[in-house]
């Protein structure tokens, strides 16, 4: 008894510090208060300048550009990845083995490592730096997860279905969209959300790949803003929503997930 | 036929991932003029401040990866032992911090620290690290000890072996896959971190990320690529030393 007590207590402990920072924003987002820990008083004005357009142009900006660079580059990592999964799955042994090594190798680089060998790259091609250069960056760390998502679902499939449709006289591009596909779904879905996560919260990346012709994500303001000594106030309730709307989704999924197991 | 289909895949990593490495040598070995040297490395052996601030920056995540393990292990027994709808959910609550951007997370933590008016610095430093990495050494360890068959420590039991000789003989051995990947997890991304020290110390600390980062920014690319091409010897060396230590235990694990 005593002993689950104190197990439950040392996990709360560790808890509560874990969301002693974020539960401080969240609060904080209710003050008008420019610097974060100072209290004056409960408002709501932060949360509506949010959506007033005008008033904080290039946090909104920044905003859209890390939601469209992060589904473009989620959309074509999964395309790019669900192609190579299917590519590599038909492989021979040793060539699998070979390209799976290879696909590892990004997500074990460091961020920073991945940041200046495409920085350099891009700087050797002569490449001016903007949306393209960091969407290309973000489909480079992106993919391998995608693949690492797809393959388990190819491995789990039944060849001979996809035989067989053939054998019934489908074309190939019939039996991949009716066959192949609804059992990969689940995986390319995945790894969509994988990759779309990954992306809007990566900075290191963004920062070495998005040039300087003023376009910036969500993590360059933040960094730039903080740079300069202190958060824009309007980003505590942006992130309070993006944490609520996050923990709403995982727990509903979460549940749901745990129902369907019943 | 459908083989064929990875090599678009084949192609986009070879140009951004092969190639982009590859010009990490090149530059690392070459001087402005493209000729070839070594200057760029005696220069990093004669230059203490970068050299400092390497070994600082090692030291650092090897204190920020024992806490981890020290408050993670624990952790992730006491989940794995809960019943697993309850532990499904608490697992969740651990991650969950991630999806905030980490410099909102990091400016929290400064916030807090700011609130309970304690002074930024190393202790401040090691906080941060300690809480942004924390869930990465809690998951995979809840992970293989959820796995692990309870009939193996029962029988330990049965055998006569006091609850300490249980953990140590039983219960460590069978999780060591997942504190490898633990320390791998939180080891490398520390090594390599840029921003976090600087805001958690208002520019105070610098760690070996950030010395990559200005040289880069400043135009030294060849200095700049030598320092990165130091830091994935480090990094290749310890995963070596980490893979090593998994395949023996994995291979022991088997035998089971």
């Amino acid at each position: 008894m005593i002993k689950r007590i104190l197990s439950r207590s040392y996990l709360g402990v560790l808890l509560i510090m874990l969301y002693a920072p974020i539960l401080i924003i969240i609060i904080f987002s209710f003050t008008e208060s420019k610097v974060l820990g100072n209290w004056t008083g409960f408002s709501f004005k932060l949360y509506t300048s949010i959506f007033k357009s005008g008033v904080h142009h290039s946090l909104s900006n920044a905003l859209w550009n890390t939601l469209i660079i992060g589904l473009i580059s989620a959309f074509a990592s999964m395309i790019l990845g669900t192609m190579a999964s299917i590519g590599i799955y038909n492989l021979r042994p040793r060539a699998r083995k070979t390209v799976q090594l290879l696909n590892t190798i990004p997500i074990l680089n460091p961020d920073i490592i991945t940041a200046i060998s495409l920085f350099l790259l891009f700087i050797s091609l002569g490449f001016s730096q903007g949306y393209t250069t960091v969407i290309l960056a973000h489909i480079t760390f992106c993919t391998p997860y995608v693949v690492l998502s797809v393959l388990p679902r190819l491995r789990r499939m039944n060849e001979n279905l996809y035989e067989a449709a053939l054998d019934l006289g489908a074309t190939p591009f019939y039996a991949l969209r009716k066959i192949m596909l609804p059992e990969l779904k689940p995986g390319m879905i995945s790894g969509f959300i994988l990759a779309f996560t990954l992306s809007i919260d990566d900075f290191v990346v963004t920062l070495f790949t998005i040039g300087n012709q003023g376009l910036e994500t969500l993590s360059t303001y933040i960094y730039a803003d903080a740079r300069k000594g202190g958060l824009t106030p309007e980003l505590r309730p942006l992130s309070a929503i993006i944490f609520i709307t996050v923990l709403v989704l995982l727990l509903f999924i979460n549940q749901r997930s745990v129902k369907k197991k019943r | 036929m459908r083989r064929n289909w990875s090599i678009p895949y084949l192609l986009f990593l070879t140009f951004f991932v092969l190639i982009p490495l590859g010009l990490i040598v090149y530059y690392a070995f070459t001087s402005h003029d493209g000729t070839f040297t070594l200057t760029n490395f005696r220069k990093f052996w004669m230059h203490p401040e970068a050299m400092n601030t390497f070994i600082f920056s090692i030291g650092i995540a090897l204190i920020t990866t024992v806490l981890c393990l020290i408050l993670g292990y624990p952790a992730a027994y006491i989940l794995s032992r809960m019943e697993s709808r309850k532990a499904q959910i608490l697992v969740l609550l651990f991650i969950l911090p991630m999806w905030v951007n980490f410099l909102i997370r990091t400016l929290a933590t400064v916030a807090l620290f700011d609130f309970l008016s304690l002074p930024l610095g190393k202790g401040s430093l090691i906080f941060g690290m300690v809480y942004n990495f924390l869930p990465f050494m809690i998951y995979p360890i809840y992970n293989i000890l959820q796995k692990t068959d309870s009939n193996l420590i029962e029988a330990a039991q049965d055998l006569g072996a006091n609850p300490r000789q249980v953990f140590l003989k039983t219960i460590l051995p069978l999780s060591a896959p997942g504190i490898s990947s633990g320390i791998m997890m939180v080891f490398m991304p520390v090594i390599s971190t840029f921003a976090i020290a600087e805001l958690l110390t208002i520019n105070n600390i610098k760690l070996f990320g950030t010395t990559l980062q200005e040289n880069i920014y400043n135009g030294m690319w060849n200095y700049g690529a030598a320092l990165s091409l130091v830091m994935l010897l480090l990094i290749g060396l310890t995963s070596l030393l980490n893979s090593e230590g998994t395949t023996n235990d994995s291979a022991e694990g088997g035998l089971i």
